[in-house]
């Protein structure tokens, strides 16, 4: 039994069986494979072998015509290698001996005569090894993209354990087979914590190692309340825990039917709303059954799920549509698209050496004017089938947000020249995730119907920390002061100018700051489906007016860690059943 | 049985992939095992990246060895495909 801390990211407990999905080759696992699995892994080797062979078959057949002979033979010899007999009995027999992964017996093996030809002083013969290299990085694409494509196919339940999680993997797999997630990368705010979050998947992320001390098939129990995790537990750590996960379950359960159909009202009538946060369409029935008032944040990157295809008008507009009118009558704001250049099938995009403050969401709009009208054009079409608002990423100044009207008029003239029926009175709403834009409120009020704080990125940029970054992730502390005056100003510009204002980062959907964020003003609440009852306890227990003392008292601490504290005892002691 | 026969290889560019490619074809023809000798270095012929571990230049005497009883030809193959430089220069 082993037992380790990480970052609590998903409530929930998970006691399961492990599957390791290993994505990077200097992530191999030193764990030995039971005996019954060197079969397995034999013919797991065998076929990465066989498939490697055939792709650069087909390779050199479609590159036939414009390959010279000298480059033809060497793709020959590229697969002379791979069919050296004696290479691979010595990987097979590193799997059958030392009982190895087929990805550890691969790089040993290749290994010993890398550092052969490395050794060699004639630089003809000692140049073979960027070959060896380059069959070792084959096989291991072929060994690696088995494994991931498993997880959108998986025969059991099972706890998923990665290095991290990438947004392609997170939309593939099947959320009902896995029912904990555990990882070397991440803090709170990472992609796969946002994403166990809103799928209701307990998980503890920055782990640091758990790749290397766990492997397929071990038992692990995620604690994601408290961040523990346990390898092979013992009979008793096990009950104690399923006795937990069945406590867990049925308070959530409770509170879950008690908050149903109830408004998110404070005990003195100062009523809010609570919407939820979505990454994917299959999200909506969440968002239904946890009773959001409406979508706060409708992600549209899932519709850019890789870098070779872009989606039609039509694709945008038939998924808008559907989601649009399973929510009604309740709002559903789109936001436009919101990734780096890095991620579109786009020729001649550069290199960037700060991807984060460079070419990405509004600016890379502004730029591929195309790709944003068939957007919003889209967008625009769907609003015609129920409550939809419009909403910009990444604004940093007025300019940006004159400029991004100006190009809505222009789709809406050209929807009007073609008698394509839209929504022209769609509201319009930025993001304030940029300082600037978030110090400037007053300046951008007068040209939106809301705003939208978007905390994750506005602390990261204000306090200039990488949330992914577990050298720094501790920095990353929304309670400190400079965050709280811009959300404070934020929120009071736009009260003062009757300007709707809600917020759709990872903030509004913690508990600890629910009675702050209340006291100062916020009206919207967008968060993961899963939090809505949480955030709504705490709202129906307590007055606006206590709300507005606790804020007020919040503003005035100097230091982050003591904020939080405060914070957190003052919500413990309203609900004391959430910790 | 053993069998050794000596050969200097004369290609200009040595023992390099693609010659190492057609002796590995070569000796897989046979059950017995083959190897090939260069000083007190010694690689399995079947092998094509073994084989290129001898780092053999233009001019090594390499010695060809096998023990099994089915080798004789493709030992006299392996050695004339040395003798005709490997169909290169």
């Amino acid at each position: 039994m082993q037992i380790k801390k990480g970052v609590p990211a998903s409530p929930g407990i998970c006691i399961s069986k492990v599957f390791l999905l290993e994505t990077e080759p200097y992530f191999v696992t030193k764990h030995l494979i039971e005996i019954e699995d060197i079969p397995r892994e034999i013919s797991r080797f065998q076929k990465a072998v066989e498939e490697v062979i055939k792709d650069v078959q087909i390779l050199q057949q479609r590159l036939s015509h414009t390959l010279k002979r000298k480059t033809s033979s060497i793709i020959d010899a590229h697969i002379a290698m791979l069919k050296d007999e004696y290479i691979n009995n010595q990987i097979i027999k590193e799997i059958k001996e030392n009982r190895y992964t087929a990805e550890r017996a691969v790089t040993t093996v290749l290994k010993r005569y890398t550092k052969v030809f490395l050794s060699i002083d004639d630089d003809f013969i000692s140049s073979r090894v960027q070959d060896i290299y380059d069959i070792e990085s084959r096989l291991f694409k072929k060994l690696l993209k088995k494994r991931s494509d498993e997880i959108s196919d998986l025969k059991e339940e099972i706890a998923l354990i990665a290095h991290d999680l990438t947004p392609t993997q997170t939309i593939t797999f099947d959320r009902h087979k896995i029912k904990g997630i555990a990882t070397n990368a991440g803090g709170a705010t990472s992609h796969t914590t946002i994403i166990a979050r809103s799928l209701g998947i307990p998980a503890v992320v920055g782990l640091k190692t758990i790749t290397f001390d766990v492997s397929t098939g071990d038992t692990i129990i995620i604690d994601g309340n408290s961040g523990i995790v346990i390898i092979e537990p013992d009979d008793e750590t096990i009950e104690k825990y399923s006795a937990n996960e069945r406590t867990f379950l049925f308070f959530e359960r409770k509170l879950f039917k008690e908050s149903k159909n109830k408004p998110a009202i404070t005990r003195d009538g100062h009523q809010v709303s609570l919407y939820a946060n979505i990454d994917l369409p299959a999200e909506i029935s969440l968002a239904l059954k946890y009773d959001a008032g409406g979508i706060g944040l409708l992600r549209t990157e899932f519709l850019y799920p890789s870098a070779d295809h872009l989606p039609t008008e039509k694709e945008h507009f038939e998924i808008y549509k559907k989601i649009v009118s399973r929510m009604g009558q309740r709002e559903v704001i789109i936001r436009t698209l919101d990734v780096g250049a890095d991620k579109l099938p786009l020729e001649g995009t550069v290199y960037e050496r700060n991807p984060f403050l460079g070419f990405r969401a509004i600016r890379f709009s502004f730029q591929q004017t195309d790709i944003f009208k068939t957007q919003l054009r889209a967008i625009m079409r769907a609003a015609e089938f129920g409550n939809v608002s419009i909403m910009f990423p990444l604004i940093s100044s007025y300019d940006e947000v004159v400029m991004a009207k100006n190009i809505m008029k222009e789709v809406q003239d050209e929807l009007r020249t073609k008698n394509i029926p839209f929504k022209n009175d769609i509201k319009i709403g930025i993001m304030i995730e940029v300082p600037s834009a978030a110090i400037i409120a007053d300046i951008l009020c007068n040209e939106i119907d809301f705003f939208s704080i978007g905390t994750n990125d506005l602390i990261q940029y204000t306090l200039a920390v990488d949330r992914g970054n577990e050298h720094v992730a501790s920095l990353y502390q929304p309670a400190h002061p400079a965050i709280f005056r811009l959300i404070k100003n934020v929120i009071q510009v736009a009260n003062k100018h009757n300007k709707i204002v809600g917020m759709c980062g990872e903030m509004s959907g913690d508990i600890v700051y629910t009675v702050f964020l209340l006291g100062l003003g916020l009206k919207f609440f967008s968060m993961g489906p899963l939090m809505i009852p949480e955030v709504k306890k705490i709202i129906r227990s307590i007055t606006f007016e206590e709300a507005q003392k606790v804020a007020g008292e919040a503003m005035s601490f100097k230091d982050a860690k003591a904020c939080k504290t405060f914070l957190k005892e003052y919500t413990k002691q309203i609900v004391p059943q959430l910790f | 049985m053993t069998v050794e026969r000596t050969v200097r290889l004369s290609n200009r560019l040595g023992l390099h992939v693609r010659p190492a490619a057609k002796i590995a074809e070569l000796a897989s023809k046979c059950n017995s095992e083959i190897f090939l000798i260069k000083d007190t270095q010694q690689a399995n012929a079947k092998s094509i990246i073994e084989l290129l571990t001898l780092a053999a230049p233009c001019g090594t005497l390499l010695t060809i060895k096998s023990t099994g009883d089915d080798s004789g030809n493709v030992i006299e193959a392996i050695q004339q495909l040395i003798n005709d430089k490997f169909g290169e220069d």
